[in-house]
């Protein structure tokens, strides 16, 4: 079993890196993008076990280090 | 007195900190490596600059979970003073023991360069050796300076008075240009900008050495 891992940016925070991105994109001719926001893919193998023990386990991860919720949100799936 | 300099892999601003405490100040000073789960009797620790654990994920989480991090914790539980200078205030916000978060500078460069701050309260342990609107001039060096906090804890920051420093140019984006807060009980002082690197005529400007007085005037006062 895999844990996949999205962490993003919160809306309101600032995202330079998005930004200067989106500005690229559109330098080389990329039309019709409105915003480009750049975040984190992390993915964790799993040794097995109950599913909703693993949820708990990744969210709890999640919380802990692999965001900051001041400044991030996270969305997981596990497969 | 005595201060303690934690260092973790990847610090690299904790010997000039101990410079200016042992040298400059002439107060005990010791170094605190990260795997230390206790800190002896400091009256003062400085969480140094650098790059703890490579900045790896984000710049200071990894170093929060370290066992002189959990010292560090208690430490200002019990009312301790603790001082984080640049990576030093990434790891407080990290650990929560300051609030908000420091990400990327606005413009995306890492800034190395002098900036002139504007001392907006006296009345902390880090400050008290300075004028009321006081311009210091100290360096920063960093590359995620940007802080961060949302809308109704820069106001708590701005009612209880605990924004101690603010860049008179921003260089970096951050909210209501804030270089440096303290925590609630005002015994937790983070900051982007480097005192260390000035604190000796030599190097250019003796402005940061007021931030070390003051912690010492507490200090001896108490």
């Amino acid at each position: 079993m895999k844990a996949k891992i999205t962490v993003m940016p919160k809306r309101t925070v600032l995202d330079p890196q998005g930004k200067t991105v989106l500005q690229a994109l559109e330098s080389l001719g990329f039309k019709g993008l409105q915003e480009v926001r750049i975040g984190k893919f992390i993915e964790v193998e799993l040794k097995g076990g109950n599913k909703a023990a693993l949820q708990k386990k990744i969210d709890e991860a999640c919380r802990k280090l692999l965001s900051n919720p001041v400044i991030e949100d996270y969305e997981f799936t596990i497969k | 007195m005595k201060f303690g300099i934690l260092q973790f892999p990847g610090s690299n601003c904790d010997q000039d900190a101990y410079h200016v405490c042992a040298n400059v100040l002439g107060q005990s000073a010791r170094y605190i490596w990260h795997k230390e789960s206790a800190l002896g009797d400091v009256d003062c620790v400085v969480v140094p600059g650098g790059f703890s654990y490579g900045d790896y994920l984000r710049t200071g989480a990894i170093a929060r979970f370290s066992p002189a991090m959990q010292a560090v914790a208690k430490h200002a539980q019990a009312g301790g003073l603790v001082i984080g200078i640049c990576n030093g205030f990434q790891i407080l916000c990290e650990a929560h023991l300051l609030p908000g978060a420091l990400i990327r500078n606005k413009r995306l460069q890492f800034i190395c360069d002098w900036v002139r701050l504007r001392v907006e309260s006296t009345g902390s342990p880090f400050t008290n050796a300075c004028q009321p609107g006081q311009i210091l001039r100290i360096p920063i060096a960093h590359g995620e300076g940007c802080y961060f906090a949302e809308p109704a804890v820069i106001k708590e920051l701005q009612r209880e008075d605990r924004i101690l420093l603010r860049y008179v140019d921003n260089p970096n984006g951050s909210v209501d240009n804030i270089a440096g807060i303290c925590n609630a009980g005002r015994n937790v002082y983070g900051l982007m900008p480097h005192p260390e690197r000035a604190s000796e005529a030599v190097l250019g400007s003796e402005d940061g050495r007021l931030i070390f007085e003051s912690i010492l005037r507490s200090v001896v006062a108490a």
